[in-house]
């Protein structure tokens, strides 16, 4: 099958990085902040790379919806094999909602056999653009994925639920969102860093899609570090614990 | 007055207790009249338990042969047709409200707040962003109908001595068949489910082997616990998928939270951070799980598991 693949990448702060909030309380602080690809993210692109591996896709085509910077992050998925990249560039965070409709036109634009998208990107923690990207597009979803297997025009999709694994069966075209055990994403090698240099990367906008930003979003009023947790007692053998947790009411 | 639908969650004939979390929550919301919606193929036993939760006033129960299994493209319209009329719509932040809620949110052409820890009014919520290192105040727009998912951990159950109205309902929705239910396994056992079990017992990459895990059940059934792993000893193969606990895993709030082997990566601690006692064993006095941990014992795992085991069957 020559369909392609539309893998989302977005641009966060490194998991690595202990966030720290921006001592207003208007965000977090970004200055000299690793940035990267969200982890969920380049488990999708590590998928749509295998299935074009086998023969099973077209062009694989990266979007992220973020800053001119996010032009990195889009380059890093040119080197780890997508065919071409496309940024939407907007100067405010996009909600789940504007992304799902960014999704829904480049769908209809490149009638792909799969969008594929992170479970959730580990900044606003939201899980929500692969299901509403589906609502929108009157697709199936196969959410929190952790095996995808392709047949003719169906796809097998394993799910990661709270009482252990469900297996669903979708038509094609779905959009299928990654769980962590649903591969192993590669390493980037340098010689594809340089030819990555020459593959397509297009800029675009919310308006040059038609996409228009809802007026009546959600607002955040307000960043803030949670209340920590503090330090307890160490106890030197079994029964002074068995002890402690008696006297906390819990044994 | 506030009317706000609770998307209920169930299975095999058993409401699951995110809903009576779910219940509490809406009840945090001034002025609230809460209606419990139930989608199934059977539904008599589920809806007299949800309408046994303080603080529903009505069951709405939605019987029908594709509702068998909660498939979330075949829910969304229903309850996106049903939420006409209801201010809120919420759902418990499980897999399977997750998994839905945002499609009922995009259906009805809203954003949708995710993971509600706190209530400040009808419209103004607390979220947890960053695996919970960040704490967000967010203000849902006016006259837009809110769709929420609840995060469980951060609510009690409400009680169980109510008597709401139970009313059989049918709802005039296009159902795709583009999503078929193939299969579900199920790995828990006797053992309480992770999730929402009142005593957890958490092993980590110390245990070294599938072997050795082991050792962990049998502490666990002494303490009528659930067991739940870290990410590093799910990786290496010692415990299953489902008993990950942490940021990507499952995030959960038990009375007393055991961690033994685990070094407390931040991905981690996030998904315990709302346990009330937590106790760690480790044999690194160093390690990060001592800086949350309630009560700490530094020493060698496989030495301490037997002891610990024997006191606990004595102590009961």
């Amino acid at each position: 099958m020559s369909s392609p693949i539309i893998v989302g990448i977005k641009r966060v702060i490194d998991y690595s990085v202990r966030v720290r909030v921006k001592p207003d309380g208007t965000g977090v602080v970004t200055d000299g902040v690793k940035m990267s690809i969200n982890p969920f993210d380049e488990i999708a692109l590590e998928e749509a790379l295998r299935i074009k591996e086998r023969n099973l896709a077209g062009e694989i085509i990266a979007v992220s919806i973020g800053p001119s910077d996010a032009q990195q992050q889009l380059r890093t998925a040119l080197a780890m094999g997508a065919d071409r990249a496309i940024l939407v560039q907007v100067d405010q965070p996009a909600e789940p909602l504007t992304a799902a409709r960014v999704f829904l036109k480049l769908a209809q634009k490149h009638s792909p056999q799969l969008v594929i998208l992170g479970k959730q990107a580990i900044d606003d923690d939201n899980g929500q653009t692969a299901q509403m990207l589906a609502a929108l597009w009157d697709r199936p979803q196969a959410t929190f994925a952790s095996k995808l297997e392709l047949d003719g025009g169906k796809a097998r999709v394993t799910r990661e639920v709270d009482v252990g694994l469900e297996t669903i069966e979708v038509d094609l075209p779905a959009v299928v969102s990654t769980d962590l055990r649903l591969n192993e994403p590669r390493y980037v090698k340098l010689p594809d860093i340089m030819k990555a240099k020459k593959k397509p990367l297009d800029v675009t906008s919310l308006s040059d899609l038609g996409v228009e930003v809802s007026a009546t979003g959600i607002r955040t009023l307000k960043f803030e570090a949670p209340a920590a947790r503090s330090r307890g007692v160490i106890v030197k053998s079994v029964p002074e614990l068995i002890a402690a947790l008696k006297q906390r009411g819990v044994l | 007055m506030s009317r706000i639908l609770i998307v209920g969650e169930h299975a095999q004939g058993k409401l699951n207790v995110s809903t009576a979390k779910c219940v509490n929550c809406a009840k945090a919301i001034p002025d609230a009249q809460i209606d419990v919606v139930l989608l199934g193929s059977e539904l008599s036993s589920v809806a007299a338990q949800a309408a046994a939760l303080d603080g529903v006033q009505k069951v709405l129960s939605v019987e029908r042969s594709e509702n068998a299994e909660p498939l979330a493209a075949v829910f969304a319209p229903q309850i996106a047709a049903l939420a006409k009329g209801y201010g809120h719509v919420f759902g418990p932040s499980t897999t399977y409200g997750k998994d839905l809620m945002p499609r009922v949110a995009a259906l009805l052409g809203v954003s949708q707040i995710s993971d509600i820890m706190a209530v400040e009014s009808a419209t103004r919520f607390r979220r947890p962003v960053y695996a919970s290192n960040v704490i967000l105040t967010v203000e849902a727009p006016a006259g837009k109908t809110v769709v929420a998912t609840v995060r469980t951990a951060s609510f009690q159950p409400t009680g169980s001595a109510g008597k709401a109205a139970i009313e059989a309902t049918k709802v005039e929705a296009a159902l795709p068949t583009y999503t078929r239910f193939v299969s579900r396994s199920q790995a828990s056992g006797d053992r309480p489910d992770l999730q929402t079990a009142a005593r957890v017992v958490s092993g980590g990459r110390a245990l070294a082997s599938a072997e050795n895990f082991k050792l962990l059940y049998r502490l666990a059934d002494a303490l009528g616990a659930a067991v739940g792993a870290s990410r590093a000893a799910v990786d290496a193969g010692y415990a299953p998928n489902e008993l990950q606990v942490g940021q990507t895993g499952k995030i959960i709030a038990p009375e007393l939270y055991i961690a033994l082997g685990i070094s407390g990566a931040i991905q981690h601690l996030t998904g315990i951070k709302d346990a009330r006692t937590i106790v760690a064993i480790n044999k690194d006095s160093e390690a990060p799980i001592f800086e949350v941990a309630d009560v700490g014992l530094v020493g060698d795992l496989f030495a301490l598991l037997p002891e610990l085991e024997q006191a606990i069957l004595a102590a009961k």
